[in-house]
């Protein structure tokens, strides 16, 4: 597992040494960008995200923009990839799709793959004792629950409730453009996915806080009188970052792929807000599919092209930071 | 063996407590959206002195708590779930038993077909390692494994039954009929890379053995070395932990493979209950999945804590 030997300070080569980087993490990352995969993955990785940022500025038309009478056109100028049945833009509808994809992943990344596994797992580690046991235990339960059919429960009983307090929400700022916008879906998926994601990278974490615990330098910030969340955010963060590193790029392509899952199964962003789940559903349809199955091939060439990319990324980044992991 | 033995006793003793925890967040979850099954089953026009009647007779309308206590008491005490509110006069086991049977047959073939490429495609990338076919063969098998269960099978639908017309688009009409071939290469093709994975790291470990060395010593010619010897002695790490770990897995993409399908078996039923608010059926749902991952998680501590003594005494298995 984890290679409890670990110093970020520790040269990986006599030659590296040499030239002594600036950090651990240039050190780290110089050795990812000499990995032609990682190269090629990150590249890719950003084409796409790039694609899905800039959409509402670079796609030729909006993803709800009908043209009943080109609908189910191939491939021309007016439309690289053709169109739909409503004769929507298929360029555009995936591009939009990208952006509900990078929206969905970093707001999921940001809370539960780094914000409460690092606060719980150096919480439990640190604190020890009854603290560490309710972490734990409660990571045991959700840990154990049938994941995605909990999520489809959830996201299908709390929607209505989550657009009502949207909804009290605009009435009481008084600004009515959240619901239009997707918000409560966003919300929802992103909270869902967030609380079901922590656990692993909790454990990773504590495991190493409790090697870490009694080592000189936190002994040392102990008797200098250093307050706990001291401690814990300047002392011990900085030594368990590179396992939330491997932690987030392991969880990347298994969190895009439960929002695409999620709305697949009508449960996650709802229409007409794009996302790659909804134009998969609609390419797959027995007839849509027996006649036109490039609107099924596009949407599923660039989910399967990143979700690839994230796990190759993944596995590239997990051998630097812990070689022999695997 | 004595940390072991205790270690598996205190994971059994937290079992009913998690249970509770579950059984109680899962009871607030699904009554808490707005709908419930009566509302469901009596559509769009409905009589509301008769609606307020059955919600009375069910006990929907107490509060929630309240509800739940009657509910805790019934399993408890008599090991009854309640009724579901969509098939009426039949128990939750008579309802889940032959659907969790055909979801169970079909997660076996996919097993099956995991296997039989993810260990053979392991141990020959870990023989071959150092060579081009060590990466090859795991990063084509990590190719299956990014590719979303939602994409996979309307691709197969479309290859082999509508372009190659081989196999039925869907359906199930019994469990030895060309309609499994399709959801099991679907539910089989992901886990193969984490197979092979894995059969790789043992098979690499065993390489070195000495009782390898011996074999070669004697004279064995080095195919004889590798399935005898060998290949022997990684399947059964491999196949254990693998089963253990992949039911969570395996119940996502059944999930999936039988809602796309049309397959009767036990994750299209969840996906049913859960737009039908079947209250007590989702619920016995959750509780039995949540049973069986704590159950097969604990099988897989035990058997790598038997295979490797170093951590029978930490007693925390493989975390």
């Amino acid at each position: 597992m984890i290679d409890a030997t670990y110093a970020p300070g520790s040269p990986a080569s006599a030659e590296e040494a040499a030239r002594a980087p600036a950090s651990p993490f240039l050190r780290a990352l110089r050795r990812l960008l000499r990995k032609r995969i990682a190269v090629i993955c990150l590249a890719l990785i950003a084409l796409f995200y790039c694609a899905g940022i800039i959409a509402p500025l670079a796609a030729p038309y909006g993803y709800a923009e009908q043209n009943l009478d080109a609908s189910f056109e191939g491939p021309s100028w007016a439309h690289p990839l053709g169109t739909d049945r409503n004769g929507r833009d298929v360029l555009s509808r995936n591009m939009f799709a990208m952006r509900t994809t990078v929206v969905v992943t970093i707001a999921t990344v940001a809370a539960g793959g780094i914000v409460l596994p690092v606060t719980l797992g150096l919480l439990a580690g640190y604190a020890g004792g009854a603290v560490d046991w309710v972490i734990n235990r409660a990571g045991e339960i959700l840990a154990s629950l049938p994941g995605l059919p909990m999520l489809v429960l959830i996201s299908a009983t709390m929607r209505p409730r989550f657009n009502g307090w949207v909804g009290d929400v605009e009435d009481w700022v008084g600004w009515h453009g959240l619901t239009s916008s997707g918000f409560a879906d966003y919300f929802l998926i992103f909270s869902v996915l967030s609380l079901f994601g922590w656990v692993g990278g909790m454990r990773l974490i504590r495991a190493q806080v409790l090697t870490l615990r009694g080592s000189q330098y936190v002994l040392a910030a102990e008797a200098a009188g250093a307050s706990t969340p001291r401690i814990l955010f300047r002392h011990l963060l900085p030594n368990v970052l590179p396992l939330v590193v491997v932690g987030v790029s392991a969880s990347l392509g298994a969190v895009a792929g439960s929002e695409i899952g999620l709305t697949f199964l009508g449960v996650g962003i709802q229409p007409p807000h794009p996302s790659f789940g909804a134009l998969i559903s609609d390419g797959a349809s027995r007839i849509v599919l027996q006649n036109h199955p490039a609107l099924l091939l596009v949407p599923a060439a660039i989910v399967s092209s990143l979700i690839f990319a994230f796990n190759l990324l993944g596995d590239s980044i997990t051998d630097i930071i812990t070689p022999g992991a695997r | 063996m004595d940390g072991l033995a205790a270690y598996i006793v205190r994971r059994l003793l937290f079992l009913p407590v998690a249970l509770l925890v579950v059984s109680f967040a899962t009871f607030c979850i699904t009554r808490y959206g707005p709908g419930d099954p009566i509302s469901v089953y009596s559509g769009q026009y409905r009589d509301p002195e008769a609606f307020d009647r059955v919600r009375h007779k069910y006990g929907l309308d107490k509060p929630v708590v309240e509800q739940y206590g009657i509910w805790l008491k019934d399993a408890v005490l008599h090991g009854d779930l309640g009724p579901s509110f969509r098939y009426r006069d039949r128990t939750i086991p008579e309802i889940i038993g032959p659907k969790i049977w055909v979801s169970v047959r079909l997660g076996v073939y996919a097993f099956i077909l995991t296997f039989l490429i993810g260990i053979p495609a392991g141990i020959l990338a870990a023989v071959r390692q150092g060579t081009w076919l060590d990466p090859l063969v795991i990063g084509f098998f990590l190719i299956f494994q990014s590719i979303p269960i939602l994409v996979t099978l309307p691709l197969l639908v479309l290859g082999l039954s509508v372009k190659l017309d081989l196999v039925p688009p869907g359906g199930f009409d019994g469990i030895f009929t060309r309609s499994m071939i399709i959801p099991t290469i679907a539910l089989g093709l992901p886990g193969i890379a984490g197979v092979a994975r894995l059969a790789r790291a043992v098979t690499l470990g065993t390489l070195h053995e000495d009782f390898v060395r011996t074999a070669r010593a004697k004279g064995l010619d080095e195919g004889t070395v590798v399935v005898r010897h060998v290949a022997r002695n990684s399947v059964v790490p491999v196949m254990t932990t693998v089963i253990g770990l992949s039911i969570v897995g395996l119940l996502e993409g059944a999930l999936f493979t039988e809602t796309i399908l049309g397959i009767p078996g036990i994750g299209r039923f969840i996906f049913e209950s859960v737009n039908g608010r079947d209250y007590n059926v989702i619920l016995a749902i959750v509780l039995l999945m949540t049973v069986a991952f704590m159950l097969a998680n604990l099988v897989v501590d035990i058997v790598l804590a038997v295979l490797d003594p170093r951590l029978r005494t930490s007693g925390t298995g493989a975390r």
